[in-house]
């Protein structure tokens, strides 16, 4: 049974990264044009050409831009808003978090395509101006937001309600107690939210496809390649990405470790005195 | 703390605020100011970018005039026509083909060009003006064309290629591809059938259709840009597909080949360069597509693309093979038995949809499968249930 499981487990591992390391693989590929099934040798022409590229360059840096605030804004207003949904009573608070999770449920195309809807209305109320960096923003804090919230959520609902009320008793002002003690007791929830918002508004195509205007970010990008082929820089492009992930994780996994060891040796002496 | 904060906030908004000037200051740092950007919309892998030692053409165009570009890219005619039509997006310079061109100027949607400030003009070629899209030549400056062929492995086609109807041939079951667009799809049953890309006759797209269904068994997929990895590979031996991505199957596998059904004819297309109605800048948009135009330019492109130059002054500017290459530029025989997609009418333009969505779907018989997979699903289901009624009895008693 045991190797009947370590094979299963081997399987699922081997359908999940088998695509990766073919890409990585193949973005080392030398073959003078731009094959996936032949090999013409180990060459770092793609990694030369990616760089190379001004109209790619371009297009990472929109999506990084977006990325990067769209989690921001939406971590921050996500987090503010679970706070207050948290403190709502049973029904209503019920009745707001079916309104806040429908868009998590409601298909990405119906979204982007209600989203450009008022944009395209808002923009011609502003006077024609053009969808753009503006717009896809705040497409991407819109879809990203319920993300945020379901997050933080679990982590407000098990931190003890009475620690903000003692700090205040112990004569912090709110602010400074929300930001010394609920805001490190629910850190957990909102960085996975923060980072659940970033990878979400990196790989987003369709609600994107339909909000960019004239911007254009990485996913379109590579999306428009496809009549003529999609470019190996393109795999260049996600082995660096892949590679900057592993790097995140692991200096975030280093940093719990470390966080929990001198955590529990801090809770042992606690206990001795 | 709380200061940190603000300032942080501000700083987020002082950004927020500064975005729409910042994404639209996309290239040229060292240019003159003039403080206008084109946004230009191009197929995607379109032109010629700067790579290995070429002429990037867009910083050159900034370079030149102090005009910014914002350059742009879509993957098909209607993705492209659907952005223009409803996607709050303003653009200056667009690339639609032939029959794009043709169903934009209908809905006016793009506008008549100022040829006074496009003197480069005078370059493109008698037999690319005025073409069945743009009859007056009023809205249009070709950019580039090509030919629809196909293209084969040499290894296990030994036959001669000469007609469409290969692509229904039983022996290469199981490694034929097509295209995934109705338009180019329809187009080669059509041909097939000796009928017109453009008739507006409901039996002829349903004979089409029906031929389609026919050959469905022996496809192995419906792709697009995919063709160049099966293809390479030997993965599959058959492909339809644009006579100007030659250049790229063949250095990779050279036992590619590529024919031209000539007797029944293919499919002449023509890439053309628009403005807009709602261009913010038609001025400097005509700047740039004059620009385009230039021979050297244009050279530049076409070596970049592999599609063909509607400019000889250009095409003088490619290397020799290139030039007399008959695949990137077939013989004029080649061509008398080509047509070009024109505008479907509205009514034409569904049944394609509808027909093209039965042949992809499949009709009936594949809805006999999903109910019987279905039936076989209820019936496990079922099963396991009433063994569980039968278990729970026998422990009860």
């Amino acid at each position: 049974m045991k190797a009947v499981s370590r094979v299963y487990a081997f399987l699922v591992y081997l359908f999940l990264y088998a695509p990766i390391a073919v890409l990585i693989v193949f973005s080392f590929n030398g073959s003078a044009t731009m094959s996936r099934s032949v090999w013409g040798g180990f060459s770092l022409r793609w990694y030369r050409q990616l760089f190379g590229d001004r109209m790619l360059l371009q297009a990472l840096e929109n999506t990084l831009i977006i990325a990067v605030i769209a989690a921001a804004v939406s971590t921050v207003l996500g987090t503010a808003a679970a706070i207050g949904i948290g403190a709502m009573n049973k029904w209503v608070r019920r009745a707001v978090m079916n309104v806040t999770n429908f868009p998590m449920v409601n298909p990405d195309i119906v979204t982007g395509v209600s989203l450009m809807l008022l944009f395209v209305a808002a923009a011609r109320f502003l006077g024609g101006v053009s969808l753009g960096m503006t717009s896809l923003i705040l497409a991407h804090i819109t879809f990203c937001l319920p993300y945020v919230i379901l997050s933080v959520m679990p982590k407000l609902r098990q931190m003890d309600p009475n620690l903000y009320e003692a700090a205040q008793d112990l004569g912090c002002a709110p602010f400074p107690a929300f930001f010394k003690v609920v805001l490190p007791e629910i850190a957990p929830g909102v960085v996975t939210g923060l980072i659940m918002a970033f990878t979400l508004s990196i790989d987003d195509f369709v609600i994107s496809y339909f909000t960019s205007g004239t911007t254009q970010t990485l996913p379109i990008f590579i999306y428009s390649m496809t009549r003529k082929r999609v470019s190996p820089e393109i795999n260049a492009l996600s082995t660096l990405l892949f590679a900057a992930v592993i790097l995140l994780l692991l200096i975030i996994n280093f940093r719990v470790a470390r966080d929990t060891k001198g955590g529990a040796k801090t809770a042992k002496g606690g206990e001795s005195l | 703390m709380k200061k940190r904060w603000a300032a942080a906030l501000v700083c987020a908004l002082a950004l927020l605020a500064g975005f729409p000037a910042r994404g639209a200051e996309s290239s040229g740092k060292s240019a003159p100011q003039s403080g206008v950007t084109l946004n230009v919309y191009n197929w995607g892998e379109y032109i010629s970018s700067g790579q290995d030692d070429t002429m990037d053409v867009n910083a050159e165009f900034t370079k030149r005039t102090g005009i910014r570009v914002n350059y742009t890219t879509f993957e098909d005619n209607e993705s492209l026509y659907s952005k223009l039509a409803g996607g709050g997006a303003s653009y200056d310079v667009i690339f639609p083909s032939d029959y794009m061109v043709a169903k934009l100027i209908r809905e006016k949607l793009v506008r008549k060009l100022d040829f006074g400030n496009i003197p480069n003009y005078q370059y493109i070629d008698r037999e690319y003006r005025g073409l069945v899209y743009d009859p007056k030549n009023e809205y249009s400056v070709p950019y580039a064309w090509g030919v629809v062929g196909i293209f084969y492995n040499k290894k296990y086609v030994k036959e001669k290629v000469d007609s469409w109807k290969i692509l229904w041939d039983q022996k290469y079951a199981g490694k034929i591809l097509m295209f995934d667009n109705p338009r180019d799809a329809f187009g080669i049953a059509q041909k097939a059938l000796g009928f017109s890309y453009n008739s507006t006759d409901p039996a002829e797209w349903n004979a089409a259709a029906d031929l389609l269904e026919q050959q469905k068994p022996l496809v192995q997929a419906y792709v697009m840009d995919q063709i160049f990895n099966k293809m390479s590979s030997g993965e599959a031996w058959l492909a339809p597909y644009y006579a100007g991505d030659a250049a790229t199957l063949v250095s990779d596998n050279p036992d590619i080949g590529f024919a031209i059904p000539e007797k029944e004819g293919t499919n002449f297309f023509v890439d053309a360069m628009c403005v807009p109605s709602s261009a913010g800048h038609p001025k400097e948009a005509e700047a740039y597509i004059n620009f385009l135009c230039e021979p050297d330019v244009a050279a530049a492109n076409m070596e970049a693309v592999g599609y063909s130059t509607p400019e000889s002054e250009a095409k003088k500017l490619l290397p020799e093979e290139t030039q007399n290459n008959p695949i990137i530029y077939p013989s004029e025989e080649t061509l008398k038995n080509s047509e070009t997609f024109v505008d479907l009418p509205d009514d034409t333009a569904l049944l394609v949809d509808t027909l093209w969505a039965q042949v992809k779907m499949g009709s009936s018989g594949d809805t006999g499968t999903l109910i019987a997979v279905l039936a076989g699903f209820l019936a496990v289901y079922i099963a396991i249930v009433i063994r569980k009624k039968i278990k729970r009895k026998r422990e009860l008693g």
